[in-house]
């Protein structure tokens, strides 16, 4: 699969909703940071779905 | 690396962590709790409301430094506008400044013997054939290796805990809501002893928008929708400031002083709340008011639970899935049947579009719903036969 996972970093709120969703456990909040682990992600887009937001975007 | 000792180790210091941590301190467990976040109590992820009885079946009194607005009723507006007053009489609720009640709640089991660490990543457990007995730390760049007989995994909806434990907590968008919220100055609100709910698919798909106010104009002014139905260009904050600019009445002197954003879960609690050295609490393990998406209450309580009966196996020397059993046992009889119930009400009102819900305002009275919020259903369905028999294939479907 090709793309990733793009964060906002102005917009994100690091709320960590999207962690809570991700099926295949590629995202972590480290206190107020998102981290994408681009090795696990499938780029299904849940997260981007989720996002309150709109910080998330797959490019 | 810096090895600590531990009997248990709570991971993540909100509300259900603090009460977890409280209960085991108090039966003299030596317990450390970790928060990743640099200051506890922030940012929220909360509209910060809870009734008093979620206070007082934890030990806690409403103390005015934390609980600073007294509630003692709402009121729902259908989507064509009608406004349903809803009176808790004798059940009092509160809105929390959570900025100070979590703090509050980590001082009092500090007080009774537990540690804390602050900026402390809990990376993942540490296990031994198979059971957890301990987590793996970072402190400002110092690993730490934290050995303990109980680990409770209360690191809310974005638990690593119990995904590293290999349990499967991770939630589906069509029992999870994209919540997203204001917390302003300036509210024209009537009623500020009042939750303020707005339903309708208009303001919020599957879900409302919530008024909830903190005195002098100050108030929580959030909305939660439904995860599969958050699109781009239709996200929770696209139908807040749409609702926000919609009623001038309230908001044209308001600006926010705080935003939060979060995910809810509002389906079943995950499948067991328990592992071999391991139990999960709160936002972790799903426990979540279906209908409301309301969270301290339920967290706080399955915190004590799962700290008493930890207390106990880690005296009696097993801390085995089976021993700790107990606290899921417990807990599913408990507030587990009421969220069952209330699941089948979510799906219920998630089949009605908006003339349905205001078909059921014009035909059921404050009290009634008072009660179907608390799980009864006897009366709508009454109601619904009689005079809105358009509804009833549904509310037979999934209701009964």
């Amino acid at each position: 699969m090709t793309g990733k996972i793009d964060v906002d970093r102005a917009k994100c709120c690091y709320c960590g909703g999207c962690v809570g969703v991700c099926p295949v456990n590629a995202l972590e909040l480290r206190d107020t940071i998102l981290f994408v682990d681009e090795e696990k992600c499938v780029k299904c887009g849940t997260c981007v779905k989720f996002c309150p937001v709109d910080a998330l975007r797959l490019i | 690396m810096r090895e600590l000792q531990y009997d248990a180790v709570v991971v993540g210091a909100g509300p259900a962590g603090s009460i977890a941590a409280r209960t085991l301190a108090g039966k003299g467990v030596k317990t450390l709790v970790l928060d990743k976040r640099q200051e506890i109590g922030t940012p929220k992820r909360c509209a910060e409301a809870i009734n008093g009885r979620g206070l007082r079946r934890v030990g806690l009194e409403p103390d005015p430094r934390w609980a600073v607005q007294k509630i003692n009723g709402s009121v729902l507006y259908a989507p064509g506008g009608k406004a349903l007053k809803l009176v808790f009489d004798d059940r009092l609720g509160y809105i929390l400044e959570r900025k100070i009640f979590e703090k509050y709640l980590a001082a009092d089991a500090i007080n009774l013997g537990a540690k804390y660490m602050v900026k402390t990543l809990a990376t993942g457990v540490i296990k031994e054939d198979g059971r957890v007995v301990g987590v793996e730390a970072d402190f400002m760049g110092e690993e730490y290796r934290i050995m303990s007989r109980l680990v409770i995994a209360a690191d809310g909806v974005d638990s690593m805990i119990a995904k590293s434990a290999g349990l499967k907590t991770v939630n589906s968008l069509s029992d999870y809501h994209s919540g997203f919220q204001y917390e302003m100055a300036g509210l024209k609100i009537d009623g500020e002893n009042l939750l303020h709910i707005f339903f309708g698919d208009d303001n919020a798909p599957k879900g409302y928008v919530w008024i909830f106010p903190k005195g002098n104009g100050v108030g929580n002014v959030g909305i939660g929708i439904l995860g599969k139905l958050s699109a781009p260009g239709r996200k929770a904050q696209f139908y807040l400031d749409r609702f926000i600019e919609s009623r001038p009445e309230i908001f044209s002197g308001a600006s926010p002083i705080e935003v939060n954003s979060g995910g809810i879960p509002v389906g079943s609690a995950v499948e067991c709340l328990v592992a071999d050295g391991l139990m999960l609490v709160g936002d972790a393990a799903h426990q979540v008011n279906p209908i409301h998406g309301g969270g301290i209450s339920m967290a706080m309580h399955a915190a004590k639970i799962a700290g008493e009966v930890g207390a106990k196996a880690l005296s009696e020397g097993d801390v085995s899935r089976e021993r700790l059993f107990e606290y899921d046992t417990l807990w599913r009889a408990g507030d587990g049947v009421k969220a069952q119930k209330l699941l089948k009400l979510r799906s219920f009102m998630e089949k009605l579009d908006s003339t349905d819900l205001d078909t059921l305002a014009d035909i059921l009275e404050s009290d009634e719903i008072t009660r179907i919020v608390e799980g009864d259903y006897g009366l709508m369905a009454k109601k619904i036969i009689r005079k809105a028999p358009s509804i009833l294939p549904l509310a037979k479907k999934f209701l009964i």
